[in-house]
């Protein structure tokens, strides 16, 4: 619904154009300022005044760890006679998340113009954009647009006549979520099964092919072009000190009007669900929102009275995420939700860490028997030292996100846990 | 001297582990570091031979972090806080069990054979009771157990990934990978095939690494049991040239080996290849020779006896499974005897043969199987008793045209620097080396330095699978090294690659060298080799440019007429680029046999003493006179091949064969079928019934390697001792003592102790071997020369500043190109090239009775490539019949693009279908090694026989 419709209370600077098919050939997008951000700073401005810029904006990313971009960037070697390279995470397969499909679907060349000033800051001579198989109708869109800049050259040996060489070559994941993790994205992308890497030596060290790699989500390079034409204040305008400028959220579930909105990030939860997306439907009530994908802790209806920032959801008990907002309603069972959820991850888990491979089969296996009305009073006990084990354990964060789900739905709706285990019903409203 | 490139010293970090402090250099893992102050640290990814992963996370440590670190691949740091168990962190360790308990077998296979199930002993130590654990059931993961050595059990697996990290980085054979995710990822053997399916060598690296009931070891038909319950054996392997270090764990009650480990040698690595992890059993093989046999009067006149060593192709009651001779079919023709009955008649034959026909009427062929020991007192035999310099072994068919070629130039036979240095050499040339199937585990060391950057030249005529791992693979026509080297030389001349230094300083010849390097132009090459001129100034360029290049080769250069040329070639080419005597260089021809570098130490060729002291020189014969205490024969003794030639012309009258079967190992079998009928007197002493054994006299039973405490001299020239481990069967005796017994029979008194007092006999005559004793041998053996052999490993490099040269120089010696002595024409179209397999040795004698090898290599096959088989309308698996000028066998043809066009591949091992019915015995002029890589044969499709069939076919 969001496209046309544009809710007056967004900020709207990545999604401007989002329903706007002009601005998706090249043409149309230096018609809308495109390419402007680029032509400035190639010739005009060195690579550590665009990174000091986009730190000065206080741009995290935003595929949902939040790291500073700016701070990203600056941790990449210099003079080390490496080559160095760019990734970008197209590989969106976050549950409840579709804000970075739709990025490309309308404006494929922002993102390359992010990209392009990404790579220059960094020294990459090549980016890689690895994205998601899945998206068969964004892949096209996006190759024509690497042409484009080709042609046009933002791309090629000698970047809009810098005598700067940036390739782009675009890579399609095979269907793995796991992929979408940084380090196994590397390792997909050099050809091997994406088996995330340990961490210590960072991507920033030793990264794709084992060179100096920065990884970027499709979202935040997408912001840096508006923020290195107008600049860091004004990208402050929005948001908190902490958490700057403007974030799409993903918006699904039982919702009136689901679909992608951006809101600067000081807006308020509540706000989002209830106004932007025009609340629950019709004769039902609010009973759950996880506000940043399925790997974000769950909050009750009563919790999301709260910013969308960083530090707002983290106080509220939950995360920002990738901004992948689902909404549950009365008629929603909690623990068929993260039954659900928690079966994705167990079918996701690359299987190299034990307890996420194990942890997340058994963990949906009980899920799953309590969910039937087989359940123990053990199992509540079982799911919660499972989870404990599973978070902050393991080489990269899929089972922590699996663990998150269970651990907060266990907090927050026990109740419907107990009634299925004791009385074999469910407190879902039909 | 000795040098080994050390890496330059690491910071010292200081860290505190459980509040206890402790310094280790810079990138030192917690769980190192932790070992070295006695807190061992829970784990099952982790072996300290493998890179570190951490997937298991059993080893996490708190390292003040907001997550938990894995200790086995987190490095510490300056100041860190290491606590290494708390109740959380054993918490977390206990539930790990749990999850990985809970779906695992109730029976172990490792638990219920080596007892050492790494998972149960945690389950263990954390008190876990399997039937108490809350987790619901899962549906249970597979069994996999088509590998004849290696039982899969996915359900034990916990996906450690150490079986993988083994097959991929140890022994680079890449066939173990993870498929599948989540609860359903497993591992997989290739695109997920089972084991016995795919490109499994079944070299058990795997099995010896998986710390569960995953990837379990067989039984060979002994029950494994754990460690403790058998009698350990540290001793090394009977079969190839690269001598690992092996411990044998014996089953006392049964006589037997269950199963073997193996060793940390510098030699090895604990790394062990098919043969040697699964290939011993062939010493408890109920055909074992256990009393002396003489022939009975009505066999006389003497002849083969079984119908396959006749030349019918099959036996006369049809052949059996195994390939082995058939005990029944020749048994009859032998009478048991006591030892004294035989060794008399021995004796006495011997003596009336010497009386009649004179002292060169008599030769003996030793073994290279056995010990130095052994060589040492059958050469002894032959020259201080039998009073003639004939003898000679199997180095004659291997790697005799690299000796001759190699003294004559570089002073020395024997390898200049170890293999294991490839890991310091930039560039390394394998040359008709298929090291990968006959020396596999020197292979891996190949392999890793490929995989670390080193870059790798393979030129071969067939593609084998070292070549899978070459940076630059050049399939040369058969026969053609010479004008490949040539031209590479040319190449190096004009482009100012050479060392000038090195070719001034060290060398002389120089200009005779340039003089035919001039007339080899690439584009002369390329018309006689098949390569395009460009690829051989591409490889040419990158060979000059090493700073260090390591050569190695095999068969395919020494097997031809012009095998001495080949490495003539390959000689000059380390000379011009300054590869010897430097880290990282070096000529290694790679030796075959586990002791044919020992045995031709010990003296065992016809032209030389011990320690290659020639015969013809006054002076060594009045030292080997006065040791000996004998007058001693001046003339220089017959090669393997002059051996067979005299006795067909009645020149050569009396043998003693002493471990070897020459009539599958010689070249033109028809040949040598006649020569061993036509002997007066032959006397073979050997642990089975060979197909020789059939002409033989009087057939003495001896002691397998297993059964006897020797010392075996490997490529390296690594002396290392091979420990008993066995009883011997029956009344079958130490060779040594057999060899001693006739001596003595015939009049010279030959008394040992035992072996060491033989190794210290030995060692006094032979410099080389100055100052090595049965002490200073423990626990890896040492290099000869060895200077200060109680603290020194030996020399490891030789000749970095001087040639055993009258010059103190080496000498180019330039060689012409010329073809092989049989070129295929419209009668005899393909040429037949023969090798070995990985699985086998040999005459198959050994490996055709070890059980697992068998299993895996059952029935003689050719290789050709698919392109002529559809040309001849042939489909593979049919039966084809391969005829030469010399003699034709019949087999089963597989289609392979591994061989080239026009070539055919035939393993020699399969007396069925024996390869050397076919090859030719023409000569090297120099080496005297026949050309047993290159004969003209023809290739046509045989109609189906139905007792072939049977017998060919599994058993």
């Amino acid at each position: 619904m969001a496209y046309p419709f544009a809710h007056p209370r967004e900020v709207r600077i990545v999604s401007k154009h989002f329903g706007d098919a002009g601005a998706r050939p090249v043409d149309g997008w230096v018609e809308r300022g495109g390419y402007r951000a680029a032509r400035k700073a190639l010739p005009e401005m060195t690579r550590d005044q665009v990174i000091a810029t986009v730190e000065a904006s206080g741009l995290r990313g935003r595929g949902g760890a939040g790291f500073p971009t700016g701070l990203k960037w600056k941790f990449m070697p210099k003079d080390d006679g490496k080559p160095h390279y760019l990734v970008v995470n197209a590989d969106e397969s976050e549950p409840g998340t579709f804000k970075d499909r739709e990025i490309l679907r309308w404006t494929p060349h922002q993102l390359l113009e992010g990209a392009i000033i990404g790579a220059y800051a960094i020294r990459a001579e090549h980016i890689y954009i690895y994205i998601r198989g899945e998206f068969v109708d964004v892949i096209p869109v996006l190759r024509r647009a690497v042409v484009e800049a080709y042609e046009r050259g933002f791309l090629g040996e000698d970047v809009l006549g810098t005598g700067l060489r940036i390739e782009c070559t675009i890579h399609v994941g095979a269907g793995a979520y796991i992929a979408g993790e940084e380090t196994g994205m590397l390792s997909s992308l050099e050809g091997r099964r994406a088996e995330p890497r340990m961490k210590p030596p960072f991507p920033a060290q030793a990264g794709l092919f084992g060179m100096p790699t920065t990884v970027n989500n499709v979202e935040s390079l997408a912001a840096v072009p508006h923020i290195l034409v107008n600049g860091a204040d004004w990208y402050r305008q929005w948001g908190t000190e902490q958490s700057p400028g403007t974030k799409l959220f993903s918006c699904c579930g039982h919702l009136r009007r689901p679909g992608n909105y951006e809101v600067a990030m000081d807006f308020n939860l509540k706000d989002l669900v209830f106004d932007l997306c025009g609340g629950p439907r019709p004769g039902r009530r609010l009973r759950a929102v996880i506000p940043g994908g399925s790997s974000v802790p769950v909050l009750t209806a009563d919790e999301i009275d709260c910013p969308v920032s960083y530090e707002g959801l983290v106080q509220a008990g939950s995360m920002v995420g990738s901004g992948g907002l689902i909404a549950m309603d009365d008629s929603a069972c909690l623990v068929r939700a993260v039954r659900r959820m928690v079966e994705f991850y167990a079918h996701e888990s690359c299987g190299q860490c034990t307890q996420c491979r194990e942890g997340t089969a058994w963990a949906a296996r009980i899920l799953r028997r309590i969910e039937e009305g087989e359940g123990r009073d053990s199992d509540i006990p079982l799911l919660l030292d499972i989870s404990e084990n599973m978070a902050g354990k393991t080489i990269c964060v899929l089972s922590d996100s699996a663990a998150a789900p269970i651990v907060s739905s266990i907090q927050k709706f026990e109740d419907e846990y107990w009634a299925h285990i004791r009385r074999r019903s469910c407190t879902a409203v039909s | 001297m000795a040098s080994a490139v050390g890496a330059p010293a690491r910071r010292l970090v200081t860290c505190s582990i459980d509040g206890r402090p402790v310094t280790v250099p810079e990138g030192t893992t917690i769980w190192e570091a932790a070992r070295q102050l006695g807190i061992e640290i829970p784990v099952l990814c982790h072996d300290p031979r493998l890179r570190p992963v951490g997937v298991c996370r059993v080893c996490v440590v708190d390292v003040g972090e907001r997550v938990l670190a894995a200790a086995c691949v987190r490095g510490v740091a300056d100041g860190m806080k290491v606590t290494t168990t708390s109740e959380g962190i054993e918490r977390c360790r206990k539930t790990l069990t749990e999850l990985l308990l809970s779906d695992y077998p109730r029976e172990s296979r490792r638990e219920a054979t080596l007892g050492d199930d790494e998972l149960l002993a945690l389950a263990r130590r954390y008190g876990i009771d399997r039937e108490a654990i809350p987790l619901p059931r899962g549906d249970g993961r597979r069994e996999d157990l088509s590998s004849p050595v290696i039982a899969v059990d996915h359900a034990a697996c916990i996906l450690c990934d150490r079986c993988i990290r083994a097959c991929d980085e140890v022994q680079h054979n890449d066939v173990i990978g993870r498929t599948g995710k989540g609860y359903g990822a497993r591992i997989a053997f290739d695109l997920d095939v089972p084991m016995g399916e795919s490109t499994c060598v079944s070299c058990g690296e795997c099995a010896a690494v998986c710390p569960t009931g995953a990837l379990t070891h067989k039984s060979l038909g002994v029950a494994i049991h754990p460690r403790a319950e058998l009698r350990a054996v540290d001793s090394v392997c009977p079969y190839c040239g690269v001598g690992c270090a092996v411990t044998y764990y014996v089953d006392l009650s049964k006589n037997a080996i269950a199963f073997a480990d193996g060793r940390p040698s510098p030699g090895n690595d604990s790394r062990l290849c098919v043969k040697g992890r699964y290939g011993f059993d062939y010493a408890f093989h109920p055909q074992r020779l256990a009393k002396p046999l003489i022939r009975r009067g009505e066999y006389y006149p003497k002849g083969p006896l079984s119908g396959d060593v006749r030349g019918e192709g099959r036996g006369a009651r049809g052949r059996k499974p195994g390939g082995v001779v058939d005990s029944e079919e020749v048994l009859p023709a032998f009478r048991e005897a006591s030892w004294d009955e035989a060794l008399d008649l021995v004796a006495r034959r011997f003596l009336e043969i010497r009386a009649t026909h004179g002292p060169d009427a008599l030769a003996g062929f030793g073994s290279a199987k056995c010990s130095n020991e052994e060589a040492y007192v059958f050469q002894k035999l032959l020259r201080a008793v039998f009073g003639t310099n004939n003898g000679d072994h199997c180095t004659r068919l291997c790697h005799a045209s690299s000796v001759a070629a190699l003294l004559e130039t570089i002073g020395s036979g024997a390898v200049t620097n170890v293999y294991g240095d490839v890991r310091n050499a930039d560039v390394v040339l394998v040359a008709g080396s298929n090291t990968t199937d006959n020396h596999p585990v020197a292979a891996t060391f190949i392999k890793d330095a490929a995989a670390r950057g080193t870059k790798l030249l393979v030129v071969d005529s067939r593609e084998t699978g070292i070549a899978r791992h070459a940076h630059h693979f050049l399939r040369i026509a058969p026969g053609s090294d010479v004008a490949l080297y040539n031209a590479w030389m040319h190449v190096l001349i004009e482009e100012d690659l050479i060392d000038h230094e090195f070719v001034r300083e060290r060398t002389e010849g120089f200009d005779a060298l340039k003089e035919v390097a001039r007339r080899y132009p690439p584009e002369l090459a390329e018309g006689i080799c098949g390569v395009p001129a460009g690829r051989i100034r591409e490889v040419a360029r990158i060979f000059g440019r090493a700073r260090a290049a390591l050569i190695f080769w095999g068969m395919g250069i020494s097997q031809h007429t012009h095998g001495t040329d080949n490495a003539r070639c390959l000689i000059s080419l380390a000379l011009l680029s300054g590869s010897v005597g430097r880290p990282g260089t070096g000529l290694h021809p790679l030796r075959g046999q586990n002791n044919v570098q020992g045995a031709s130490d010990a003296g065992l060729i016809p032209m030389v003493y011990p320690d290659y002291q020639s015969v013809e020189d006054p002076a060594v014969q009045r030292q080997f006179e006065e040791a000996w205490g004998v007058a001693l024969n001046p003339k220089r003794g017959l090669t393997v091949v002059e051996i067979m030639e005299g006795a067909l012309r009645k020149t050569v009258r009396g043998m003693y064969i002493l471990g070897e079967n020459p009539f599958l190992s010689d070249p033109n079998i028809n040949k040598v079928r006649k020569a061993l009928a036509s002997l007066d007197f032959l006397v073979v002493q050997d642990i089975f019934l060979t197909e020789t054994a059939e002409f033989a006299d009087v057939i003495l039973p001896a002691t397998s390697f297993f059964e006897k405490t020797g010392t075996y001299t490997n490529t390296d020239r690594r002396v290392q001792i091979g420990r008993q481990a066995l009883e011997p069967p029956g009344d079958a005796r130490l060779d040594w003592t057999i060899v001693c017994e006739i001596a003595r029979r015939m009049g010279y008194r030959m008394e040992y102790r035992d072996a060491e007092e033989i190794f210290d006999e030995l060692t006094s005559l032979a410099p080389s071997y100055a100052g090595l004793t049965y002490r200073s041998l423990e626990p890896y053996g040492k290099l000869w020369p060895c200077p200060d052999p109680e603290t020194g490993d030996g020399i490891q490099i030789l000749f970095d500043d001087a040639f055993p040269t009258p010059s103190g120089r080496a000498k180019f010696v330039p060689a012409e190109y010329q073809p092989a002595a049989e070129l295929p024409d419209d009668e005899y179209p393909f040429v037949l090239n023969t090798g070995r397999l990985l699985e086998h040795w040999h005459t198959g004698t050994m490996t055709r009775r070890a059980r697992a090898l068998h299993a895996i290599q059952p029935s003689a096959f050719c290789e050709m490539n698919p392109e002529d088989l559809e040309h001849l309308g042939i489909e593979p698996g049919d039966l084809v019949t391969l005829r030469s000028r010399r003699g034709s066998i019949t087999l089963r043809v597989q289609a392979s693009p591994r061989t080239a066009p026009g070539a055919v591949f035939v393993p020699f091992h399969f007396r069925e279908a024996a390869a050397n019915a076919l090859t030719n015995d023409r000569l090297d002029p120099y080496g005297k090694i026949p050309e047993l890589k290159f004969c003209a044969v023809r290739v046509e499709k045989a109609l189906a026989d139905e007792r072939l069939e049977h017998a060919s076919g599994p058993s």
